[in-house]
């Protein structure tokens, strides 16, 4: 049997395609000057970033090129966003954000309550959404920021980012979106938004990781998070990492190209996937709003097993993809994100995140489709929850633990 | 991904006495589904020599569960109860060549498995032992005997190791403060002394309230009260909630939780604690309401 390695862990990281890293190589050994500089070292580097700056705008939409700020990675840019917007503004101290954020947002929001500000996270229905009427009510005089992310990294779940800013803009509140998980695998146009600040990361969308860039629309009141330099026009100190911007930018290229393809065969794919999972096995649920949401993502919780248990079986068939149980993060409680959505228990510990990409083959798809439920069988039978064809009969009762 | 040794992932991968038992004569069940982790430990005991002729298990759980359910069978097969009553969490993950720190609650859960079978078994009720120690993680349902017991048994030292061996503290955190209590008592236990802890002793849970000198008056009385809500109000204003008196109705103190504690999940667990310290305080039994539950007429 063919045992291949099947990558369908998009969503954490992807592939440098060979195009990028082909591109991005002279910028070690010829190019390797400082864009800073006077000389012809410099100044072919210069240029350089220039077509690369230009690229990215292509890919967002943006107005300027100057809009775009190189920075390390996507949590620099929500940083920069967000504390920018509070030092910017100092008579408002209030973030509006929803609870199913990556951690990049919800971590430095805990810290930032800890400092004193109000934070307030929008809660969301059991499909993952956003009550807009909730939000309206919460827009204030004292709002420093919203911040909502464009997709969710663990369902694909997209919130109405561009309404959202529209919203936030009529009442003269700022607004960033974390859509790292967004760019280059839905069009995005950001000079028909109100969007204010953006951020992406590299190594989600096939350029290497430690680049990311935070869109910064002209005329937004802005406090740099690292100073001590006049490069990205004094918004980002530090020398630029001109290779990987150079890779950063042929990735954008390469996702604005291959952007009908992700929305059409790459989502014909994910479909025939789910499909052909949901259709074999009982007891399992896509998870997140199913007819809103990234092409590549499908999650679908197992109900009665364990995520980190599934994933290690599938691993040791070759196949990658991902989980939102407690075990696998090393943390105690299953993904955030599930609890936001009030999975039960009994289904957030088996959920499994298959994310795929334009490199993804229908022979996969097929290898995975048959690779899945004998899996799930194979632990259903191991578990205390489960009977002999289905979940045991009422199992809170059938497995009622001396403490629980 | 961890760091599993071959044997775990040969145990995982290839477990060993997995599924149900019929002839099964003593059965423990422990863990939750919220938690992630549940065991169904099956024995079946010869009983004129108390010999475990057969063990099986059912585990909903990560591959280090899994594996040290399996583990635990082929461990405790051939054994008498009382020897395999003297099996440890550490012998479990010995079996195995180790566990990753974070995974070292998958051990516990198998030896606390084994104790729950052979409990049932003699027709015991092992969780009324377990209620022993007053409640100290309750995100988890850990309890101080418990944290003490594993402390003691594997030489912990931080609040850390008590979360990976426990789970104690890995929910909302607001319990290590208690931990961190446990952790000194036992520490300060243990050089010297030469005496293997009494069992009967049971120090984490509460002293009984010393009865007050005098009766207090209802405004010594309101004072009082309003002095320990005091002293957690700035815990709650840390979460952007708060408690203000609502009213005082005999043995029941009714208060009105605020901001971002009204309606959150962790409202019964605020109310308790501030019961155990108006309990404390006052010396006499109360009981700490929300105030949605007043009498209507007042």
């Amino acid at each position: 049997m063919d045992n291949k390695p099947i990558y369908l862990d998009n969503n954490a990281t992807t592939r440098v395609y060979p195009a990028v890293v082909e591109a991005m190589l002279p910028f070690f050994t010829e190019h390797f000057g400082n864009a800073s500089s006077i000389h012809a070292f410099g100044s072919e580097v210069g240029k350089a970033l220039k077509t690369a700056r230009g690229q990215v705008q292509a890919l967002l939409g943006a107005e300027h090129d100057s809009e775009i700020i190189f920075t390390s990675c996507g949590t620099e840019s929500d940083s920069t966003a967000i504390l920018s917007a509070l030092k910017a503004q100092p008579e408002r101290n209030t973030v509006i954000t929803t609870n199913v954020e990556h951690p990049a947002i919800l971590t430095l929001c805990e810290w930032l309550e800890k400092e004193g500000y109000i934070v307030h996270k929008l809660k969301v229905d059991k499909k993952g959404r956003i009550d807009m009427d909730e939000y309206r009510s919460m827009l204030h005089g004292r709002v420093a920021i919203v911040s909502v992310m464009w997709a969710n990294n663990e369902t694909g779940t997209i919130f109405p980012v561009e309404e959202m800013a529209a919203i936030a803009s009529a009442k003269g509140i700022m607004f960033h979106t974390d859509a790292v998980q967004a760019v280059g695998k839905i069009p995005i146009d950001l000079k028909n938004t109100k969007i204010d600040m953006l951020s992406l990361s590299g190594h989600k969308l096939h350029a290497p990781k430690g680049i990311g860039v935070l869109y910064l629309r002209r005329g937004c009141r802005f406090r740099p998070l690292l100073r001590g330099g006049h490069q990205e026009r004094g918004r980002r100190a530090g020398t630029e990492a001109s290779a990987s911007i150079v890779a950063l930018g042929k990735a954008c290229e390469l996702a604005l190209q291959n952007m009908e393809k992700e929305n059409t065969e790459v989502r014909r794919l994910r479909d025939k996937l789910e499909t052909g999972i949901l259709s074999q096995i009982t007891h399992c649920f896509p998870t997140g709003d199913v007819s809103n949401r990234l092409p590549n993502t499908s999650n679908i919780a197992f109900e009665y097993i364990e995520g980190e248990a599934i994933l290690l079986l599938l691993n040791k068939l070759g196949i990658a993809a991902s989980s939102g149980s407690a075990c696998t993060s090393g943390s105690l409680e299953p993904s955030h994100v599930m609890r936001a959505m009030g999975i039960p228990y009994t289904a957030a510990h088996g959920t499994i995140r298959f994310s795929l990409s334009v490199d993804n083959t229908e022979a996969e798809i097929d290898r995975v489709i048959a690779a899945v439920p004998p899996i799930i069988a194979q632990l259903r039978k191991l578990s205390p929850y489960w009977g002999e064809n289905g979940p045991a009969a009422n199992p809170e009762a059938a497995f009622a633990p001396s403490y629980s | 991904m961890w760091e599993y040794s071959e044997k775990v992932r040969e145990h995982f991968f290839n477990p060993r006495n997995s599924g149900p038992l019929e002839e099964a004569n003593g059965i423990g069940d422990v863990g939750s589904i919220q938690c992630g982790d549940a065991l169904r430990l099956m024995l079946k005991v010869e009983p004129e020599t108390e010999i475990i002729q057969d063990a099986h298990f059912q585990t909903f759980g990560c591959g280090s569960a899994i594996a040290s359910s399996s583990a635990l069978t082929e461990i405790i097969k051939g054994m008498t109860l009382d020897e395999a009553l003297k099996v440890s969490n550490q012998d479990i993950a010995d079996f195995l060549d180790g566990l990753p720190p974070e995974k070292m609650h998958c051990s516990v859960m198998g030896r606390e498995a084994l104790q729950a079978a052979i409990a049932n078994y003699r027709g015991e009720e092992w969780s009324d032992d377990h209620e022993e120690g007053a409640l100290i993680c309750k995100c988890f349902a850990i309890d101080a005997v418990m944290i003490e017991d594993v402390v003691k048994a594997n030489d912990l030292n931080t609040v850390e190791e008590v979360t990976f061996y426990t789970k104690a503290g890995g929910g909302c955190a607001a319990c290590h403060e208690g931990i961190e209590e446990i952790l000194a008592k036992v520490k300060a236990e243990r050089p010297g002394m030469g005496e293997t802890s009494p069992p009967a002793a049971c120090p984490a849970t509460p002293e009984a309230p010393k009865p007050p000198a005098k009766k207090l008056s209802i405004v010594e009385k309101i004072a009082k009260i309003q002095e320990v809500l005091e002293s957690v109000r700035p815990m709650l204003q840390r979460d952007h909630g708060d408690v203000e008196l609502a009213d005082v109705q005999g043995k029941k103190i009714y208060v009105h939780l605020k901001g971002a504690c009204s309606g959150c999940m962790m409202e019964a667990a605020t109310l308790g604690g501030i019961q155990q310290k108006m309990i404390e305080t006052l010396g006499e039994l109360v009981q700490v309401l929300p105030s949605s539950m007043m009498p209507v007429e007042a």
